[in-house]
């Protein structure tokens, strides 16, 4: 049976938004290859909540490609509220929840290698 | 000809099939849970990678020094170059599928098919440049010397430059020869020799006053720290066990085991789903050609395999940034 869901907008709308969501995607990769290959001082040397600011760029720009392409590639703009939330809300609870435990857990064990009264580099 | 149609009454009612809650068809509601199930098992990879390298923050290798090799540009160093062209790669059949799913929409068949075969082109080049990317990891360039505690130290000259085993090693007369079929009664496997002993190489540092090791450990700079000529000898005479060329699951050149294990095993994974992609690409592309969805009437499984083919490039978008970037 036939779904043309909601894709009612013409199509010269809908490669219109490809290609700019693509030309979107193209430089924020071309800008992350480059701030990783400069790695600039004063972004790597100043520091936000125990995380340099260039890594808060990187992680920051990830999620915005993220976004245009589970919501422009992946349609999500055209699903339901509630489909979109479903995805989205189960997704980013869990993977908080996840990243909290083990960066925690990892850092804790650093701290033991450093500080611990065994010596594990012998 | 008229098939049989059991007719329930039911039609159109709640209970009478055919639903579509949340106003998705049953099969792209599936494919959103296996997404979604998907994008958790990556996210527990990504985060495991994250512990282990929390846990070892202070001996981590610096990404855009162990990927730094583009196709006929050997021996130059060209940090992230090819993964940031492989990911352009992979962009951009994620926008040939799109336009595929966006043609299917109006039935035209044809631009599906085109744009169907531009996304498998894509995704085989991508699976292909990851191949390559891998041999470059495994066979590695400069060979390195492991410790007692099972560290990595690396040789470096007077300007911090890495240089390669094969040019300091003094060749030596080795104290043991592999273990091959033609010499035993019965043959076991013996672990493998690396092309310089222990002994050719530090007879090779020692030779020279201008070499110095460069240990895993990152400075307060955040380059890897550089030990003076008194320290790179007594840590070379002392300390070293053994040499190491290129990665495998137990030992690489690069820092510690951890870091070779989660890069095979995260790309690895994210090389199969592209893999996995492509198969279901073609046969998605032979049933465009053949017209089964033409005769549907509905494109709608091109729009689910496009769900899985971006999903497979959102993972890559992640991997990109916490394996190279961060």
């Amino acid at each position: 049976m036939a779904h043309d869901t909601t894709h009612e907008h013409n199509q010269d709308a809908g490669t219109k938004r490809i290609w700019s969501v693509f030309i979107i995607l193209s430089i924020v990769t071309t800008v992350e290859v480059i701030l990783g290959i400069l790695k600039p001082e004063f972004l790597v040397d100043n520091h936000l909540v125990n995380m340099s600011i260039l890594n808060w760029i990187f992680i920051i720009l990830t999620l915005y490609k993220a976004y245009y392409i589970v919501w422009a590639f992946m349609h999500l703009e055209h699903e339901k509220k509630w489909l979109r939330r479903v995805i989205v809300w189960t997704a980013i609870f869990l993977v908080i929840y996840l990243i909290f435990i083990l960066l925690n857990e990892g850092y804790y064990i650093y701290q033991v290698y450093q500080k611990g009264y065994i010596a594990w580099d012998f | 000809m008229e098939a049989t149609v059991v007719r329930t009454g039911t039609e159109g009612k709640t209970w009478g099939g055919g639903n579509e809650p949340l106003g998705a068809s049953y099969g792209k509601m599936m494919m959103w849970f296996f997404i979604l199930s998907d994008a958790l098992t990556f996210s527990g990879f990504l985060a495991a990678y994250g512990f282990s390298r929390f846990k070892f923050a202070d001996i981590w290798p610096i990404a855009d020094e162990v990927f730094n090799h583009f196709p006929f540009l050997h021996g130059v160093d060209a940090p992230m170059y090819y993964v940031a062209l492989m990911t352009f790669i992979l962009i951009f059949s994620s926008v040939t599928m799109v336009l595929a799913v966006d043609a299917g929409h109006h039935m035209k068949k044809g631009k599906v098919t085109f744009y169907m075969l531009l996304t498998i082109l894509g995704g085989l080049i991508f699976v292909g440049s990851q191949a390559w990317e891998w041999s470059n990891f495994i066979s590695g360039e400069y060979g390195a010397v492991t410790t007692t505690g099972g560290n990595i130290l690396q040789i470096v000259d007077g300007d911090g430059e890495r240089v390669a085993l094969e040019e300091i090693a003094i060749d030596r007369a080795s104290a043991r020869i592999e273990h091959n079929e033609n010499e035993g009664v019965w043959f076991e496997e013996g672990p493998g020799l690396p092309t310089y002993s222990l002994e050719e190489v530090q007879a090779g540092f020692m030779a020279n006053d201008n070499l110095l090791i460069r240990t895993g450990n990152i400075g307060e700079d955040g380059e890897k720290i550089i030990l003076s000529r008194e320290e790179s000898l007594e840590k070379m005479a002392t300390e070293a066990i053994g040499v190491v060329e290129g990665a495998n699951l137990s030992h690489n050149e690069y820092g510690p085991p951890l870091f070779a294990d989660f890069f095979f095993f995260i790309t690895g994974f994210h090389g199969f789903h592209v893999f996995s992609g492509v198969v279901i690409n073609i046969i998605i592309f032979f049933n465009v050609v053949l017209g089964t969805y033409e005769r549907r009437g509905t494109y709608e499984m091109v729009e689910k395999v496009g769900l899985y083919w971006h999903f497979v490039d959102l993972v890559w978008v992640f991997v990109f940034t916490f394996f190279y970037l961060v």
